[in-house]
């Protein structure tokens, strides 16, 4: 089994973290009632003796769960959401050296982030993340979650990506990035955003975007069906995709239920990698499968059940409706249209109780509504996790690389360029040593050429297909 | 003779468990004898207590499908895996057949080959080494032909044989393609023939003729193993006409590989079905018989839905016209009988010089074996093994596919990356176009 360590920086990335350790805890007690410190707990959790401070001597796996530590490094240039970590109940998962932090913050400038911060606490940073490396016999993967709009987060985050790079060339880094909605509250996001996306384009092995519109759209269309109490359509109180009922945290805070479904999607993301299947997706096999080239490596994901609570015995018809859900707008974590544009590549990852017929119906009926590029008309890699998430007997992730993304980015560009346009906020960034010009010019043209890459691949979806010419052989 | 069998990813490690429990199974009836008793010692050894232990060494690059292999196996309470049979490590090869191969394969060669070496001298006599794995994912296929070459080496006389699962043509992992058409060029240099499975022959069987409504990878496998084991299950043969065969591998491709640039063999078997309808049937075998020869020469690859219009065509006729008619003309063919009153069947119409390309002396194009045991539950049993164009059609699939996918380079990176580079990639492509050519001029 491996192992996996997650960075979160910056108060979303920490907010966000910090949902998914709890439901990550949630859903381990969930299957595992013996108290055993089993592998599927091993892959993000050490089990340490809680009175010694050098995070050993908890027992391998196969022994009792004497104290869960989480793999992570939790940082953030504010003290207040690290604080209430260490305050919280979650705080027996983290040792207080796994906590980095500094007072000021970055005050949304992706440049303090990026180059003050990242000179001054990335040696630190890497120190840290070592340590933690240090304790994997088999580190497979990063999860580095944070915002795109702030500045630690974007700005240290994304510098934090590039010194993994670095120090750990093999282990592959899986961004989790939460871009502003157009009604965000900092102004500067749209330069914080483009900026960190070069970072993420160039130095990430896949990023899952997740726009926080999307989540205020599901959130508020759950709470609406919850109220309105339409039979047919009831959701449990605890529907366990917005709520942390049966985790450790007990009060919800605003941005919670939000962060509650992208904790879902990395607790699915990983699911077949920590329990057992009949297909397994091991986590180096997501960017195997759907990254045709390195620098398009943006996923959109899709999450189902998310509006309705299953009941144990699925008649057929609501199985495939969950297949159906997926491919549909209102299941994904960004708002993006994959329907009309091209798939590259996609994954379905399902949980629970779904046999391989249905998986292969499902793709059938699906295919012939979704334009797939010419060279991968197939495109499909398919997972089954005989373990399904909390309170549901079944679930599906689906994750697709679709040109569809270029839109979400074209409207970011167009953010940016306004106030870019007007010079607007710039000196804060320039006087900060190590920021020049050249550097937005330059994430500008990466984020112009990557929009580019993702155009020309769509154009080809109405183009007429025709195979090229075989190679020949002498016969 | 003994077969040792090397599980190799998860695909073998859970097909290969499935083929060892449905020979258990089936030798264990009372009654059974000698075939029972070869049966045993073909595919097993007997630990101080009497339990049966296979001959078989797992491997693959993470351990959840192997303790999972090993536990179903204890569990049956009629035979187990070795304790130190098995190799794995933490990090599958994440479905890239350069990382299975560069990277893992010679990384980890001798603690493979010492666990094969050990199963092979526990062995009175060796009748060959069976490969149970995928083509599509990284470690089956990668580190699968990678040991593949590996014990060429050390048994340069033994034989080996690969048994392939060829996956969904719809797609179940994006670069299936690539991964087989690089394990394929290189087994087909390796391997003494190649047996293949396709997963959506095999889920058609189970839909249509099982009448299962939800298929899982277990069902999948059980059809499998029940084709495989009606291969490799005692028989007896034209040259052992009263006592079973002891050298089944040796057997089988004596019968059906006698060209070294023909060895993709594909199984059909009549009747299969579900274990309710098996109660209220009865079969004749000239009924039986008639239905596997029209599915032979119709290439259908199971008995619902044969086209009964399409006949033989003599060989060297019209290329095109046997094209279009969907003639699937043959190298050879080994049919095996099993059950009751097997000696009054009549298999004649399998050697019809027609089926066959002329080239071939009549004598090796067709070969059968039978015995009086009923197998695995059926009362009568035919299973083909078929050196043919069956495959033809899904091999070019898969050539044309990657073959797209390569021309526009897409995730070749990921290969490159472990040291395979686009000329391998054309060689192996060039070395499968070879192959395409020679069966489709059959
Ligand atoms: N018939 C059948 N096919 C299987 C089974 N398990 C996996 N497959 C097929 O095998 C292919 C995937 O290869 P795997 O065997 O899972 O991969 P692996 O060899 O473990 O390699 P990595 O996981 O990439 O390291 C797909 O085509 C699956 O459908 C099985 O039990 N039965
Ligand atoms: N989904 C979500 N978004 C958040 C959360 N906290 C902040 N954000 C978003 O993150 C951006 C601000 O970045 P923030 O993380 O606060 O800044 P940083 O601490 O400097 O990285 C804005 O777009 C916020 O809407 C959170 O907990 N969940
Ligand atoms: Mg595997």
């Amino acid at each position: 089994m491996t192992q996996s360590v997650v960075v979160q920086v910056g108060q979303c990335g920490n907010q966000v973290g910090c949902r998914f350790w709890d439901l990550a805890l949630r859903e381990h007690a969930h299957v595992n009632k013996k108290g055993i410190y089993d592998e599927a707990l091993s892959s993000f959790f050490q089990n340490v003796d809680p009175r010694r401070s050098d995070g050993a001597g908890g027992g391998a796996p196969g022994s009792r769960i004497s104290a869960l530590r989480a793999r992570a490094v939790l940082v953030d240039m504010e003290e207040g959401v690290l604080s209430e970590v260490l305050q919280g109940p979650l705080r027996q998962l983290f040792s207080s050296t796994q906590l980095i932090s500094d007072v000021s913050g970055s005050g949304n400038n992706w440049a303090v982030g990026h180059h003050s911060y990242g000179g001054v606490y990335g040696e630190q940073i890497v120190e840290q993340v070592r340590r933690a490396a240090e304790h994997c016999d088999c580190l497979q993967c990063f999860f580095i979650i944070h915002s795109m709009g702030g500045g630690t987060g974007s700005g240290l985050g994304t510098r934090v990506l590039k010194l993994l790079e670095d120090e750990f060339p093999d282990v592959c880094r899986l961004v989790t990035a939460v871009y502003p909605s157009a009604e965000d509250d900092v102004i500067t996001s749209p330069y914080n955003s483009v900026l960190a996306m070069r970072e993420l384009t160039e130095h990430a092995d896949c990023v899952l975007p997740v726009e926080n519109q999307s989540l205020v759209d599901i959130v508020s269309k759950i709470q609406h069906m919850a109220h309105s109490g339409k039979p047919g359509s009831v959701i449990k109180k605890d529907c366990t995709i917005i709520s942390g009922q049966g985790g450790v945290s007990r009060t919800e805070k605003p941005f919670d239920a939000m962060n509650n479904i992208v904790a879902n999607l990395l607790l699915n993301i990983t699911s077949s990698a920590r329990f057992e299947g009949s297909l397994n997706v091991d986590l180096n096999e997501i960017a195997m499968n759907l990254v045709p080239f390195p620098r398009l490596h943006y996923l959109v994901s899709s999450l189902t059940p998310l509006y309705t609570l299953a009941d144990v015995n699925i008649p057929t018809r609501r199985l495939d409706q969950m297949f159906t859900d997926a491919f549909s707008k209102d299941h994904q974590l960004m708002r993006a249209d994959p329907k009309h544009s091209l798939y590259l590549a996609c994954a379905l990852m399902l949980r629970g109780n779904v046999q391989l017929s249905d998986l292969r119906r499902n793709i059938e009926r699906l295919r012939p509504a979704l334009s797939f590029v010419q060279w991968n008309n197939e495109g499909w890699k398919t997972g089954l996790c005989s373990v399904p998430p909390v309170g549901h007997s079944h679930s599906l992730l689906a994750l697709a690389n679709n040109t569809c993304v270029k839109s979400s980015f074209t409207e970011l560009r167009e953010r940016f360029v306004k106030i870019y346009r007007k010079k607007a906020h710039l000196h804060h960034y320039l006087g900060v040593d190590g920021m020049e010009v050249g550097g937005f010019n330059e994430a500008l043209s990466s984020l112009s050429t990557l929009i580019d890459e993702y155009s020309q691949l769509d154009s080809t979806r109405t183009a007429p297909t025709q195979d090229p010419p075989r190679l020949n052989i002498a016969t | 003779m003994s077969v040792v069998t090397v599980q190799l990813g998860q695909c073998g490690n859970q097909v290969g468990p499935e083929l060892l429990s449905t020979l258990c199974d089936d030798s264990g009836g009372a009654g059974r004898g000698p075939y029972s008793e070869l049966s045993r010692e073909r595919f097993f050894w007997e630990d101080s207590r009497g339990m049966l232990v296979a001959r078989s060494v797992l491997v693959d690059m993470e351990p959840k499908v192997i303790s999972q292999a090993v536990a179903k196996a204890s569990k049956s309470g009629k035979w187990r895996y070795w304790e130190k049979a098995h190799f794995c490590q933490k990090q599958g090869s994440g479905n890239n057949w350069a990382n299975g191969y560069c990277v893992h394969g010679p990384r980890h060669e001798e603690a493979v080959e010492d666990l094969v070496r050990r199963e092979v001298e526990r062995c009175d006599r060796l009748s060959g080494i069976f490969a149970v794995m995928s083509v599509a994912g990284g470690t089956g296929s990668g580190v699968g032909t990678f040991i593949t070459q590996c014990l060429r080496d050390v048994y340069p006389n033994s034989f080996i044989v690969n048994h392939l699962t060829w996956p969904y043509g719809t797609g179940e992992v994006i670069v299936q393609n690539y991964n087989s058409v690089l394990t394929l060029s290189r087994l087909y240099q390796l391997s003494d023939a190649l047996v293949v499975h396709e997963n959506d022959t095999v889920h058609k069987i189970c839909s249509r003729l099982m009448n299962i409504k939800h298929i899982s990878v277990d069902d999948i496998n059980k059809v499998i193993a029940h084709q495989l084991g009606s291969m490799l299950q005692p028989a007896y043969t034209a040259d052992s006409p009263t006592h079973y065969s002891r050298n089944p591998i040796g057997e089988l491709l004596s019968s059906l590989v006698c060209h070294p640039e023909y060895k993709l063999l594909s199984l059909c078997n009549i009747p299969q079905m579900s274990q309710t309808s098996l109660a209220y049937s009865t079969y004749t075998w000239p009924g039986l018989l008639k239905h596997l020869r029209q599915m032979l020469i119709a290439n259908a690859r199971m008995e619902e839905g044969i086209d009964w219009k399409v006949s033989v065509l003599p060989s060297g006729g019209e290329r095109a016209q046997t094209r279009r008619m969907g003639f699937n003309r043959s190298l050879s063919n080994l049919l095996i009988l099993r059950g009751k009153d097997v000696s009054s069947a009549d298999a004649g119409a399998f050697k019809d010089p027609a089926l066959y390309v002329s080239w071939v002396p009549p004598d090796d194009t067709f070969s059968s074996w039978t015995s009086p045991v009923p197998f695995n539950g059926y009362e009568k049993s035919a299973t083909l093994v078929s050196n043919s164009q069956f495959l033809l059609k899904p091999l070019d699939n898969i050539v044309r596919k990657a073959w797209n996918m390569f021309v526009s380079r897409a995730y070749v990176h990921q290969y490159t990356k472990f040291g395979i580079s686009e000329e391998d990639f054309l060689d192996s492509f060039s070395m499968l176009e070879q192959i395409i050519s020679s069966y489709t001029h059959l």
